[in-house]
């Protein structure tokens, strides 16, 4: 027997640069993500670039069509439509993703015990999340927010809570061929903790799919979110939302002023459409 | 007249990230009609790409870039694609590793079948009779009822006959055979091997048969090519390569086996030092020189030429060294004390049984064994015995069923991890089977060693490392592999680093599962060879479970053989595999295929392994047993039979019934 070299012989070493690297090469991925990128600055920085004051009403010019002055027109109170669109992006930027990490954390932590436990413990949690499942979001988060009252937080808490069983199955799914595999007897066979194995042995080879996962229930959020507030349970006036612009103003599509409903539409679209390649891009990638 | 399929000087190459890898390299064989054609070679060696190769039906990225290949004279390079089919159809087919994956689960067997006549326009009339003929031909015993069937509801030694049926079905002027018994028990291997040979007697069909096994390869073929590196290295009759090998990597293969009757006592393994070289990478001189022991500046400078002699052939510019080659054999290794009759480990009457349905499934029924302090116990016995099982519920992953006692070093052992002690855990450990398995992806080397002495041995900071240091040497890696992820290491080295794990804690008693069965010859040479070394300098004993009855004779002290979740048979190794012994015993070991050519009357077993759900009555091996005593086996359990002090057997025949093993 001679010494043996460390890599002769094996797969060539991928780390997650090359990860990274790869994603970066996808179309798919560089799109969406200028798209989202794009919106972030605009939550970041929005307020200090804009030309108006989203908030200053100036009723002598409502309603104005768009012109050179106001790119996207005015809407019923005299406010700058563009300048409202661009700020517009923070509070659903600020909402969505804290409630969709959120999300994750508990489904992972979900995901994990059930695929690890299994039996009656995965049987017991498998119903719970069936029936969170069986409930429209948008109906559960309806009642919560009617008897806790309408907050940026109750929205975040209701999605988090609403959201992480459709975490908690992936994770699952992908637990359990990880129970099987023999690195876990093995680590049983040292004494180690349960929490150990759960989040240092399994969690680190569960992740690709819980990544995946969360980009995608990103989209989900932004839509949620844009939805409550168009209902009136979500963000609260005054704000530039996105969701509360369009419900304010869509009475007034059929008086032709559509230019107060179409851009707020749209940013919302491209900023789900953006998130959805985004998470295409991610998960070509790691299933290469 | 023209062979029945020619490589001429044949180079493959794959397309990866926009390069051309060469994975064959003037490969230059023929196989006349009639005859079958053996190519062996390690993983990596270019096989399975020489089979696709011939029935054009490369990946992809996959490219002929050199020579031709002729089926029946025919250059199929030059064939359109109605003609291409036309040969798939007609004249070439191929058996694959897995005839799980290769059968379509959707549809019945009949059906699949039929659809070889459809395409070769047979009248619709004659289809079911057709098919009925076919699967006689492949030894079935009721055709009617197996074309009702979906193939998953068929075992795998069935489903490989179907499969070969398929293959035949056009009666093709080549068969290509890839691997078709690798994933086969020993039994069942030698049930589709011998069907293969009495199949060939009939047909006229040229087969190319590939395997990394010698020993298959020995058995089946009248000529062997040996691959190496995408070079044919050695090309000659069967016999010629197994007893006079002219390439010194055919030498060193050979040297690498665990031969019938070898025995650790008597000598380490041969090893090949080095690694193959990776496809693509460029060669100067010999492709084996690097690893060869008898490779000179010419070897790496030359290459040396594929030079014919007396109707064989080897690329080798030395081959009258390789003879002084396979004398030089090592030292045996010097134990330090020999197998105290003292037990460390005892099982007693130990069960365990899992709920399925309604009903329970017994894996494991009253097993007793006891294991002696630095001895070696082999387990064998098909898939299914419950090898495993008995694994599991010995290191507490599984618990057993009441009434089942293990005992360690006279101390009661709870059923599962958590009731033991921290002494007792971490004395009793195992090396998995699947290193990829039981290594975790995410960890280092250095955090798998590190975790396990910490919590096991309770050994921190400087002293931690200095353990992990001696582990590493123990086992030869270097420091460079400590801080490397699994994915790094080759299959040889993640094994090493099981190993120096398992060896962390310093346990008493190492379960070694299938060690080295996810490994090549050469790599499961120097890990036996590791394992022997390990055990003579620590004292360990081992509970060893294969299926390869060449590595469990090399190692061990005392085999048991275990059926149905019973131990049939225990013993000393010798004394086992010379007999007088079980017949279920004599039936393995039958059905082993060596490399000095088949055993003259092998003893056959028919049927399957019934479902441990509803096991016969009487004794377990009734069902398949060819010596079976109507109105007693059947219904009268069988009893313990001590034929020497330590080598005892559960059987109805009278002492000079039992089967021996012949004489070589």
């Amino acid at each position: 027997m001679t010494d043996l070299p460390a890599t002769e012989g094996a797969a060539p070493h991928v780390t997650w640069r090359d990860d990274v690297r790869r994603l970066l090469r996808s179309a798919t991925f560089d799109v969406g993500a200028v798209i989202v990128l794009f919106w972030v600055g605009c939550a970041l920085f929005g307020p200090s670039l804009v030309p108006y004051d989203p908030f200053a009403d100036d009723l002598l010019n409502s309603l104005l069509p768009p012109s050179s002055q106001h790119w996207f027109g005015t809407d019923q109170l005299g406010r700058d439509v563009f300048s409202r669109v661009i700020v517009g992006a923070r509070d659903i930027l600020m909402i969505a993703p804290v409630a969709t990490l959120l999300s994750t954390f508990l489904g992972t932590a979900l995901g994990l015990t059930m695929g690890y436990f299994g039996g009656l413990v995965d049987e017991a949690l498998s119903r719970i999340v069936d029936a969170i499942l069986a409930l429209p979001t948008v109906i559960v988060a309806l009642l919560a927010l009617t008897a806790l009252g309408t907050s940026a937080t109750t929205v975040l808490v209701v999605i988090a809570f609403s959201f992480a069983p459709v975490i908690a199955r992936t994770v699952r799914a992908a637990v359990l061929t990880e129970v099987g595999c023999d690195y876990v007897a093995a680590a049983e066979l040292r004494r180690e903790n349960t929490l150990y194995i759960l989040f240092v042995e399994i969690l680190p080879n569960v992740l690709s799919p819980i990544l995946v996962e969360t980009t995608v229930r990103l989209g989900y959020a932004i839509f949620t979110v844009a939805t409550l507030s168009f209902i009136g349970f979500g963000i609260q006036p005054p704000s530039p939302d996105w969701g509360l612009s369009i419900s304010a103003n869509y009475g007034m599509i059929g008086g032709g002023f559509w230019w107060t409903v179409l851009f707020d539409s749209m940013a919302i679209a491209s900023l789900v459409v953006g998130i959805n390649l985004v998470a295409d891009g991610i998960e070509s990638t790691l299933n290469d | 007249m023209t062979d029945a399929l020619a490589f001429e000087n044949l180079g493959v190459a794959y397309r990866v990230k926009g390069q051309l890898r060469q994975v064959l390299d003037g490969v230059t064989l023929r196989i006349a009609k009639g005859e079958a054609y053996g190519l062996v070679g390690e993983s990596g060696c270019g096989k399975s790409t020489a089979a696709f190769a011939a029935l054009r039906y490369l990946p992809r990225n996959g490219v002929v870039n050199r020579g031709r290949i002729l089926i029946d004279g025919q250059d199929i390079g030059q064939l359109s694609p109605p003609d291409l089919r036309k040969l798939r159809q007609f004249s070439v087919s191929m058996v694959y590793q897995d005839p799980g994956s290769a059968l379509n689960p959707s549809l019945t067997v009949g059906r699949q079948l039929q659809e070889v006549f459809e395409l070769a326009a047979v009248p619709r009339t004659e289809w079911q009779g057709r098919v009925e003929d076919i699967l006689a031909r492949v030894q079935i015993s009721t055709p009617s009822l197996v074309m009702q069937r979906y193939p998953h509801q068929l075992s795998g030694g069935m489903q490989q006959r179907v499969a070969i049926a398929m293959a035949i079905a056009s009666n093709p002027t080549l068969l290509v055979l890839d691997e078709p018994t690798t994933g086969l028990d020993a039994t069942v291997e030698a049930e589709v091997l011998d069907l293969i040979r009495d199949l060939r007697r009939d047909l006229s069909t040229a087969i190319l048969f590939i395997s990394h096994n010698l020993a298959v390869i020995a058995r089946m073929c009248d000529r062997v090519g040996v691959l190496y590196a995408g070079r044919l290295v050695e090309e000659a009759r069967t016999e010629q390569i197994f007893t006079a090998p002219r390439h010194p990597y055919t030498a060193a293969l050979l040297g690498c086996l665990p031969q019938a009757g070898r025995s650790k006592d008597q000598g380490k393994l041969a090893t090949i030092p080095g690694f193959l070289p990776s496809p693509g990478t460029q060669i100067t001189g010999c492709v084996f020189a690097p690893r060869c022991a008898v490779s000179d500046d010419l070897c790496r400078s030359q290459e040396p030429a594929f030079v014919h002699q007396d109707g064989r052939a080897t690329k080798c510019h030395y081959p009258e060294r390789v003879p002084d080659l396979q004398r030089a054999v090592e030292a045996p290794l010097s134990r330090t004390t020999a197998p105290d009759a003292k037990p460390i480990l005892q099982i007693e009457t130990l069960s365990k049984s899992f709920a399925i349905g309604a009903g329970r499934q017994r894996v494991l029924r009253d097993v007793s064994l006891t294991l002696g302090l630095g001895e070696t116990l082999g387990l064998v016995g098909e898939s299914g015995s419950g090898k495993t099982t008995l694994a599991r519920c010995i290191l507490g992953l599984l618990r057993p069923d009441n009434g089942s006692r293990i005992q360690f070093s006279g101390e009661a052992l709870a059923g599962t991890t958590t009731g033991r002690t921290r002494e007792q855990v971490k004395s009793i450990q195992i090396v998995f089977q699947n290193p990829d398995s039981a290594l975790n992806r995410s960890h280092s080397v250095h955090r798998m060693l590190s975790r396990t002495i910490g919590l096991l041995i309770g050994l921190r900071g400087a002293a931690r490392e200095a353990r992990i240091n001696s582990l590493t040497t123990a086992v030869r890696l270097t420091d460079r592999h400590l801080t490397a992820l699994p994915r790094q290491l080759s299959g040889g080295l993640k094994q090493r680093v099981a190993i120096a794990r398992a060896f962390a804690s310093d346990p008493q008693v190492l379960i070694c599962d299938e060690p080295t069965s996810a490994l090549d010859v050469s790599v499961q040479a120097s890990i036996l060879n590791l394992l022997a070394e390990l055990q003579a300098t620590k004292q360990v004993s081992y509970i060893l479970i294969s299926h390869d009855l060449g590595v469990v004779r090399y190692l061990s002290d005392r085999i048991a053989v275990m059926y149905l979740g019973q131990v049939v048979e225990v013993g000393p190794a010798e004394a086992v595999f010379a007999g007088p012994h079980h017949p279920y015993t004599a039936a393995l070991l039958s059905s082993v295929p060596t490399i000095n050519g088949p055993a003259p009357d092998r003893t056959r077993l028919t049927g399957a392994l019934p479902s441990t759900a509803n096991l016969p009555g009487g004794c377990v091996f009734y069902t398949r047993c060819p010596q079976r005593v109507p109105g007693l086996c059947d219904t009268t359990a069988p009893p313990q039979v001590a034929l020497a002090q330590d080598h005892s057997l559960a059987c109805h025949l009278p002492l000079a019934s039992l089967p021996r093993q012949p004489p070589q």
